[in-house]
């Protein structure tokens, strides 16, 4: 024996691994919701930055909580249960009691994401299934809009209906009247200067972080490419204004940061595209013909069922194995 | 420039600036060498020398009847004293003959030298390579005449010489074509001959630009070999990958080379099958780097077959730290070692030493779907699914996903940022399936 108290370790290859970690991940599109973070703040005032800050806080107690209960390791520092909050919050409306949020993120924790088995087996989008939750729980406060305020001292709160829901209820014609034309409705829209959700009113806001993801690799074009363009065309086709579509509601908030997770999303490329277009044919058919006037939330929560069927139906082709078959048939 | 690739795959920062400078030195001859009688794959060699006898280097101590084995030699002149059981770097005690060297250096008898090899027809220089004890030096030591003796109804059109060197850290093979770019050429066209095909061609990474310059130096103006400069990209010199990325065909799964008609060989392997017809010598030694953060000294050494690892670590100066891991081979695909009393063996293409904080085992998580794996693996794979089916045990539901196309190459378990061990779960399906 020549090996001078020496420890050796042992395991199985590979014995390097990338520096990338879940963690760095849960963290980095964290930051990428950081600009409509900050827009919700500009446009909403200081009762967006406490509905949110109840939101985060709220799931990451009940994630530590119910690890407890459960018995397994606490892992709320692994930024999943922040960023289900930062998404949670983002879906909420800025004059919102605030045990609404609260119950909303006990469902998305603790009942969609560890009864479910925890990081990596829920079925569905934690913060969506919350939204959902809440929204059918409470539809008057859910839907009780605020106008952006002037500026972050005057706490005003004034309601007003979202755009969508104008455009269902009166007509397109009446939503581009009350903005004074269309080029004004459209850089509302595009600035986030509208009533709606926190978190979604800034397309500029939401492409900056979505961007910033697709740059860095942590999520792909093909989900917000299909799900955006099936959304474009299905309301050109139908006569409607695919500008205002793509605008309006929580499209870019869903296509580029719901619909791209990782656990409820499917995983191979030709999956992700068609998954993409289902949530882009559902959000328009609830839109056209639906009793809600935004269908974002639903489509994603319908898609995430058939995202292990279309993973398991749309493979990627193995190495060699077209020639296989060749031969087989030969 | 030759230029080529393959889809997917990932890019492990190569490391290969800790020893690419280092020339090749000779590592001091062992005073005593333990030959494992399995350093191949297929059937292990049966001891032709009892304890006590006298051996002569390149002398045949250890043979098999069986068509897939290759013979072991003695690699020092000297007295065989023990024959049993010994580690082998593949984790398994493997019986070995272990002789201690006179330091007569003195080679056996039948030793012959072929200056005019160019006569010698492809029946006798195979058996030429057969005899030499000659298998796959890139690691996988599968026995290279077998893979020169393909069934008639394989047609073979060319002969492939992987100088890819894609694992990180190994710089053995890049050495070698610096060195003796000469040997290289010429074991290719014995190579070539032997295959009876009137092409060859070298794969070498584009990391490597002076070794692709060497060997373009030396096959200049020759039409029949072409040197191919590959994008550097892991897992580029597995020959399923080195193949697609040469001539643009997909071994069929579960195929062989043979079966798209091309015998891929290592750099190594070319220069033992030129010295083996040339000057006569069996495969006696081979290049191994001794690298890593680990190690005081890296080195690329020309090492006996049978030295002991521990040997080779003094040789360089001895270990940095008092943690670490020690892994025999590169470290995407490489074996962790127990111990250092395993001998260098014909596919032990390098001796890398990482430091604590690189061998430390990554704490795993569950899977999060995020795709990273199936993007990169280089088969097509869906290796989430793998491992979250394996982790539960499902061992045969795991074929349905192509479980026995995976090489073990390691790409998924490398980009898998919940660092879960794909590869150590893979293993363990394959081997709970074999055993049923």
């Amino acid at each position: 024996m020549s090996e001078d108290q020496h420890k050796l370790i042992v395991s199985v290859s590979p014995h390097v691994r990338s520096d990338e970690s879940v963690q760095r991940i849960m963290w980095m599109v964290s930051l990428a919701l950081m600009p409509a973070f900050a827009a919700s703040i500009y446009y909403f005032g200081i009762q967006a930055l406490i509905v949110q800050l109840v939101t985060i806080a709220a799931c990451v107690g009940f994630e530590a909580a119910t690890q407890k209960i459960v018995g397994k390791p606490v892992t709320i520092t692994d930024g999943s249960a922040v960023l289900t909050g930062l998404l949670l919050g983002f879906n909420l409306p800025a004059n919102i009691p605030l045990y609404i949020p609260v119950t909303g993120s006990l469902v998305a924790i603790t009942i969609t994401k560890h009864l479910f088995g925890g990081l990596g087996y829920n079925i569905f989008n934690p913060a969506l299934i919350g939204r959902a939750f809440v929204l059918i729980s409470w539809p008057k406060a859910m839907t009780t809009w605020m106008e952006p305020v002037k500026s972050i001292a005057s706490m005003d709160a004034v309601s007003a209906a979202t755009p969508l829901n104008i455009a269902k209820m009166e007509g397109m014609g009446k939503l581009v009247e009350q903005f004074g034309g269309t080029s004004a409705l459209y850089s509302n829209l595009f600035f986030g200067s509208v009533s709606g959700s926190l978190g979604e009113t800034s397309a500029l806001a939401i492409l900056l972080g979505g961007i910033f993801l697709l740059v860095r690799g942590y999520i792909t074009w093909h989900i917000p490419v299909s799900f955006i363009g099936t959304v474009a065309l299905v309301a050109a086709v139908t006569g409607g204004d695919p500008v205002f579509h793509l605008l309006a509601g929580g499209l870019m908030l869903g296509a580029f940061f719901m619909a791209t997770d990782y656990v409820t999303g499917p995983s191979t490329r030709k999956a992700q595209l068609v998954f993409g277009a289902g949530c882009g044919l559902l959000t328009m058919l609830i839109r056209l013909k639906g009793g809600y006037p935004e269908g974002v939330m639903f489509a994603i929560l319908i898609m995430n069922c058939f995202a292990p069927l279309l993973d398991r139906g749309m493979r990627s082709k193995t190495f060699g194995a077209v020639v296989k078959k060749k031969e087989a048939a030969a | 420039m030759n230029t080529g690739t393959f889809e997917r795959g990932t890019h492990p920062p190569d490391n290969k600036a800790l020893s690419a400078a280092k020339s090749i030195t000779e590592a001091k001859v062992p005073s005593r060498v333990i030959i494992p009688l399995s350093q191949h794959i297929g059937a292990p060699c049966q001891a032709k020398v009892a304890v006590g006898d006298l051996v002569k280097k390149g002398q045949i101590i250890g043979s098999a009847d069986a068509f897939v084995s290759s013979p072991v030699h003695a690699t020092v002149s000297g007295k065989v004293v023990a024959i049993a059981p010994f580690p082998h770097t593949m984790g398994r005690d493997i019986p070995a003959i272990v002789i201690e060297n006179d330091g007569k250096e003195e080679w056996a008898e039948g030793i012959k030298e072929h200056s005019d090899w160019g006569s010698l027809d492809a029946a006798a220089l195979r058996d030429i390579v057969k005899t030499a004890g000659i298998v796959g030096m890139g690691g996988a030591t599968f026995p290279t005449h077998v893979k020169l003796s393909p069934p008639k109804e394989k047609k073979i059109d060319c002969v492939i010489i992987n100088g890819a060197e894609c694992e990180p850290y190994l710089t053995a093979d890049h050495r070698v074509m610096l060195e003796e770019p000469g040997a290289v050429v010429n074991g290719l066209k014995i190579l070539m001959k032997i295959a009876g095909v009137s092409k060859g061609y070298i794969g070498i990474e584009d990391n490597k630009p002076d070794a692709v310059a060497a060997m373009e130096a030396v096959t200049k103006g020759d039409s029949s070999i072409d040197v191919y400069s590959l994008k550097v990209k892991y897992p580029q010199g597995a020959e399923k990958m080195l193949i697609k990325a040469i001539v643009g065909k997909e071994v069929p799964a579960g195929g062989l080379p043979m079966d798209v008609g091309v015998i891929v060989q290592n750099v190594g392997t070319a220069v033992a099958v030129y010295e083996a017809v040339r000057y006569g010598r069996p495969l006696l030694e081979r290049v191994v780097s001794v690298t890593g953060r680990g190690i005081n000294e890296t080195k690329n050494l020309k090492v006996r077959i049978g030295t002991p690892l521990s040997q080779l670590v003094a040789e360089c100066g001895g270990f940095k730290f008092d943690t670490g891991k020690v892994i025999a081979g590169g470290p995407m695909m490489g074996m962790a070692q127990s111990n250092l009393d395993s001998p260098v063996i014909k596919g032990t293409s390098g001796l890398l030493v990482l430091d604590p904080e690189e061998s430390e085992i990554a704490v795993h998580g569950p899977c999060i779907r995020c795709g990273r794996c199936i993007d990169a693996c280089p088969m097509g794979l869906q290796p989430q699914m793998l491992s979250v089916l394996a982790e539960k045990g499902f061992y045969e539901e795991m074929k349905e996903y192509d479980l026995m196309n995976c090489f073990e190459c390691g790409t998924c378990a490398y980009v898998c940022p919940a660092k879960r061990p794909i590869v150590q779960w893979v293993k363990l399906a394959k081997m709970s399936l074999a055993r049923k």
